[in-house]
């Protein structure tokens, strides 16, 4: 029950303060999950990520569902998925017509344009994280290769691959994740 | 309303449109934006004109963008059962496949076969996380002050194992500030 609970906080304030759309909370989601709580290895949530993306719904939903299933079953599942739609209601209902006005004030666009940067370096933490064991031990700075996501070389050129068709030619997410199973099963 | 408006849709009716619309878009919010609109344009709910304020008040405010846009939709249908209406149907199909995925996925996570796809996938779907970093880092502008909150977001969530949570409330607070104070001078 008290695993339950938390779970239920932790996606509460994630639904909060996501102001920068599916890849946004996939970090957030990571760090919350993974990194602090532990509830989840970095390989699980990878697969969590692939699988949320190729099935319908928003992404920040399925992976929620997800991840509460893998923490605590189906109770962890229902808590992590109302917990992540609660606050937009409440925002909505709550605060919406202060809101409705506020949102269009220079105050408010300034913050979001300070914003974007910011989930830009977020994203990227969280591709950086599934790649690499990144902290600062004894010795200083570490950093190590996640073998579970990149064993060898041909995981690097299949990421690359992945990168280069999306940003060069829009190919789909979906093919491309379908492409990776294909080549999962040749290559390994 | 004006005189020739016609009856409300049932609540049942919004929660099939909007279990439709999350049963079958891949990828979340922005592919449904299109099906929403066509959605509502069809059936003749809401005006045209009053789509494009729907979108972005969904976007601007926190949360998921198509449980935004499912509520500010059933809310202007009918008000808060509407948009409850809307949002468990937009949110349903998906649990529930998901759950069945989850499921049926735990009994086969350590077949070998399963293994050696998501062997492949694995490196694919981090790729799928590299591309909105880069759309976002072009789209935030190429200035002193966005590369510098992208690093110092980057290396204090990556390395130092910062919560995102607290720089995103930090920023959120500095900027409306900042804001407010070149408001006032400027007076």
């Amino acid at each position: 029950m008290e695993l339950i609970l938390q779970l239920f906080a932790t996606f509460f304030v994630m639904g909060l303060v996501n102001f920068g759309g599916g890849g946004a909370m996939l970090s957030l989601i990571q760090t919350e999950v993974v990194t602090r709580h532990a509830w989840i290895s970095e390989a699980q949530f990878t697969d969590i990520v692939a699988i949320s993306q190729t099935t319908p719904g928003p992404v920040g939903i399925n992976c929620a569902t997800y991840v509460g299933y893998e923490v605590g079953g189906i109770a962890g599942s229902a808590a992590a998925t109302l917990a992540l739609i609660l606050p937009s209601l409440l925002v909505f209902f709550v605060i919406m017509h202060f809101y409705a006005r506020w949102h269009r004030t220079r105050a408010w666009s300034s913050a979001m344009g300070a914003l974007r940067p910011v989930v830009a370096g977020l994203i990227g933490a969280a591709a950086l994280v599934l790649m690499f064991h990144l902290g600062f031990g004894e010795r200083g700075l570490e950093c190590s290769v996640l073998r579970e996501n990149f064993p060898d070389w041909k995981s690097w050129l299949l990421c690359g691959g992945a990168v280069a068709a999306s940003l060069a030619f829009k190919v789909n997410p979906i093919l491309l994740i379908l492409i990776g199973a294909v080549a999962g099963f040749f290559l390994y | 309303m004006d005189t020739n408006s016609k009856d409300k849709p049932g609540l049942w009716q919004i929660f099939a449109v909007f279990a439709k619309i999350g049963g079958f878009t891949i990828g979340g919010g922005y592919a449904m934006i299109p099906l929403i609109e066509a959605e509502m344009r069809r059936r003749d709910w809401i005006p045209e004109e009053e789509l494009p304020d729907i979108v972005v008040l969904a976007q601007s405010a926190p949360g998921i963008l198509a449980v935004n846009m499912a509520i500010y939709t059933g809310n202007r249908l009918r008000g808060l059962k509407g948009s409850i209406a809307a949002t468990i149907g937009a949110v349903l199909p998906s649990f529930v496949a998901i759950l069945l995925i989850a499921m049926v996925f735990t009994s086969f996570k350590d077949n070998p076969v399963v293994q050696r796809i998501f062997q492949g996938v694995r490196p694919v779907a981090v790729g799928l996380i590299v591309v909105p970093a880069i759309t976002m880092a072009r789209r935030s502008g190429l200035y002193w002050w966005t590369l510098l909150l992208m690093a110092a977001t980057l290396f204090a969530v990556a390395f130092l194992k910062f919560s995102p949570v607290y720089i995103i409330l930090i920023v959120l607070v500095g900027a409306v500030a900042l804001s407010c104070v070149q408001e006032a001078r400027r007076r």
